[in-house]
Formats: structure tokens, sequence, C-alpha cells
């Protein structure tokens, strides 16, 4: 009888673009293996909504506006281990490369300069949408991360082996073939 | 006498002639040093400190501290590639290096230096500096936001004898790479891609127009082969 208890891993995306999610799902059928091992928590794939008590958080995503922040810190609270996937959670990534620009002029050019716009568009202001924060930030300037996993996104191979040897208890590496920043 | 000319990088024995430096013997005898503003081309700049090794407990840079025999260098130990990983997530942070969207990646050896290193993540705080780009030349795109300050740019063009690229300012937000023009315009000086200082930066300030991403993903240099094997392969050609 297999009583050992699965370690319950939480996922979530902040301001990124679901890449390293897709690329987790390229692990393929070694999914079966891994869920043999772990069990998911709030994640996409399983559609809860606010992250449990959990082992190991994997976040892809940098921090770009008020609520990436709340998520983020509500995955520290909890996840024993906390893992930055992907080139935007590592160092901000593709949305950082505004930082060096004026918010408001970004938000402008967006909504109310760009052509094929409607008429009598405006920037967003509903209460329930999050503030953006002036700059992106990777979440390792936010709260402390245990572990990073760059990549653009990183392949289902360097996901792979790196939850491989967390789950094992092995400090991950990846090496030449599987460490990639792009 | 053979037991003249030689000395030790981590036990294994390195010739070398008089004059030359541990970096530029270790080099020729495909020996690999971690370094970025190192180039055998060119004299020994000492500021990027990657190549720091360390001699009967004393580090010093491998590219400005002459060989000498039977003297024996540590150069690969956890310590030391512990401190240079830290270097290089120092300049990561001081400049905007995004490299899924830098058409140097994979062609890159401050990226190259750093899987070689096994660097993860940044560990300091980002400064997200804002340097303008030169983009009036009609063959070469100049991108400052990715200058790690090696000076190779400016020695190289020296060497053209055209002296277009110059180290000028203070400090660490101050010192920059000034262009050596009355508007300070790449287009209003006499650089062109056929210069030494055309194909000499390390990183992705001087980017050749039109051919960015023309050796696709998984082609490129240092995805062929880790810094340390492709630099050993070409030592060994030279």
């Amino acid at each position: 009888m297999n009583d050992v208890r699965k370690l319950r891993i939480a996922t979530t995306s902040l301001a990124g673009c679901f890449g390293c999610h897709m690329s987790l799902l390229d692990i393929d059928e070694r999914l079966f293996t891994l869920l043999e091992l772990v069990e998911f928590d709030r994640t996409p794939l399983t559609d809860i909504k606010r992250c449990g008590a959990c082992d190991i958080g994997l976040i892809e995503g940098g921090v770009c506006n008020a609520e990436n922040v709340h998520v983020l810190r509500e995955f520290r609270k909890n996840c024993k281990i906390l893992v930055a996937v992907g080139a935007c959670a590592v160092n901000g990534g593709l949305p950082a490369q505004r930082n060096h620009l004026d918010l408001r002029d970004i938000l402008e050019a967006v909504y109310e300069t760009e052509g094929g716009l409607a008429r009598g568009a405006h920037i967003p202001n509903d209460p329930e949408l999050p503030l953006p924060l002036n700059q992106v930030h990777p979440i390792h300037e936010v709260v402390k991360v245990d572990y990073f996993l760059p990549g653009c996104p990183p392949s289902g191979d360097a996901i792979w082996k790196f939850l491989s040897d967390l789950i094992a208890g092995r400090t991950p590496t990846l090496g030449h073939d599987l460490l990639h920043y792009d | 006498m053979s037991e003249e000319t030689t000395f030790f990088l981590d036990g294994e024995p390195i010739p070398f002639t008089a004059g030359q430096t541990i970096l530029q013997a270790a080099h020729a005898a495909g020996r690999y040093i971690p370094h970025l503003c190192w180039h055998p081309d060119y004299k020994p700049h000492g500021s990027c400190r990657l190549c720091t090794v360390s001699i009967g407990g004393r580090s010093v840079p491998a590219c400005a501290t002459q060989a000498s025999e039977g003297l024996e260098v540590a150069n690969r130990t956890p310590e030391l590639d512990d401190a240079r990983r830290m270097l290089l997530q120092m300049l990561f942070v001081e400049g905007n290096h995004f490299c899924p969207s830098c058409e140097k990646s994979g062609q890159c050896l401050l990226q190259a230096t750093a899987y070689e290193l096994g660097m993860m993540g940044p560990h300091f705080d980002h400064f997200y500096p804002n340097r303008p780009v030169d983009a009036s030349h009609p063959d070469v795109l100049l991108d400052f936001n990715r200058c790690i300050l090696c000076s190779l740019c400016e020695q190289a063009s020296a060497r053209d004898g055209k002296f277009v690229f110059v180290m000028g300012g203070r400090g660490m937000r101050g010192r920059k790479v000034i262009i050596n023009s009355a508007s300070g315009r790449l287009a209003d000086t006499d650089f062109a891609l056929t210069d030494r200082a055309a194909n000499v930066c390390p990183v992705g300030v001087i980017l050749k127009k039109r051919v960015g991403f023309s050796v696709p993903y998984g082609q490129r240099r240092y995805d062929r082969a880790p810094v340390s094997v492709a630099q050993a392969q070409e030592a060994s050609r030279e």
C-alpha cells in the first residue's frame, strides 16, 4: 500500500503570457508520472481560485499590478517552496520592457490615441480593475523566492528535470542543454 | 627547460612564454578561465573581474597577472565560481538584459558565461536603466542598455584608427561609452561594418542591422557548445 502523502503544488500566472504553463503541459505523458507524485491546488488546471497550504508554488509572470502583489503574497504565505518560473518571473521579462516609459503615456497611447479604437475610448477606470504599478518587477523583488527556473519559456524537458530534482529532494540543476534564458 | 615555462592551473600544467599573462597562456592551451572584458587581441582591461583566480590564497585577475614558473593557480573552485556568479548577477541587474528579445542571444558572452556558471536567477533588485539607443547609422544599431563597460569597442576602434568609441563619465551610473562625434551620433562618424569594433562587442550593444535572428534558436554559437568548450575548440584552431 502506498501511503506516502502526495506533494501539493499550486501554479499561477501573474504578468505573463501563460507560455510557461503551456510548457508545463509539454512534459506530455510524464504528466501521468507527475500525478502519481503530486496533486494540484490552485492552478489553471484545476480552476481553484485561492491557494491553500502547499509544498511547492510555481509562479510565472512578473508583478505589474496590485492583484499580482496580492496573489504573490498569498502564494508565499501558503507555499513551503516558491519557484520563479520563466523570464518574466525571474527578471520581469518582456512586460518589464515598459519600465523606462511613463505609465500614463503608455495607457494614453493604448486606449486614447491609437487608431481603430471606438470614438470616445478612454483609459479603463473600473474599481474592480487592479491598479497597474509604475514598473513591472520580478517576483523576488516582492517576496522571498527559493528557486529560479529561467527560460522564455523553460522547455518541457527543463521543467521536468527541475521538478524531478525538487520532488526527489535534490537541488535542481539543468546543465548546458536545458539552461536557456530565451 | 620546460620546467621553467610551466605553471599549474587547477593542478594541470600550462606552458607559457615570457611576458604572457595567466589568462593568455591558459587560453592558448585551451583551458577556460571565465572572462568578459578580456579579448586575445587587446590589452587586458581588468574591469569585469570574472577571471579572478587564486594564488596562494590571494585573489588576482588572471588577465593582468603574469604567469611565472611553477605558479599554483586555482581557477574553477566552488568559492571562485560563487564570486563570479555574483559578479554576473550584478552585471545582469545593472543593465537591461532581456534575452528573449535580444538579437545577440545565443551568441552573447555574458549569457554564455552565466550558463557556464549555472546562474539561475538575478538575486539582486533590478536597476532597469534608461539609456538611449542610437539607431542613426544605416548599418548598425547601438543599444547601450546592454553595455557591461568592457571597453573592447574602445580598444578595437583605436586599433581601427578611428577612435569612434570612448569611455567617459564617472561612477556606477555615470560611466558610459560615448560616441566620438560632435553630435554624439554614430551616423556622424566614419564607423563601418568592416571595422574591428563592429564585431568585438561581447554583448548585444553593437548590432548589425537586417541580420537579427538569422541563425535559428538551437544553432547559435553557444547553443552548440558551452563557452568553455567553444573557446577551447577555437583556441586549438588558432
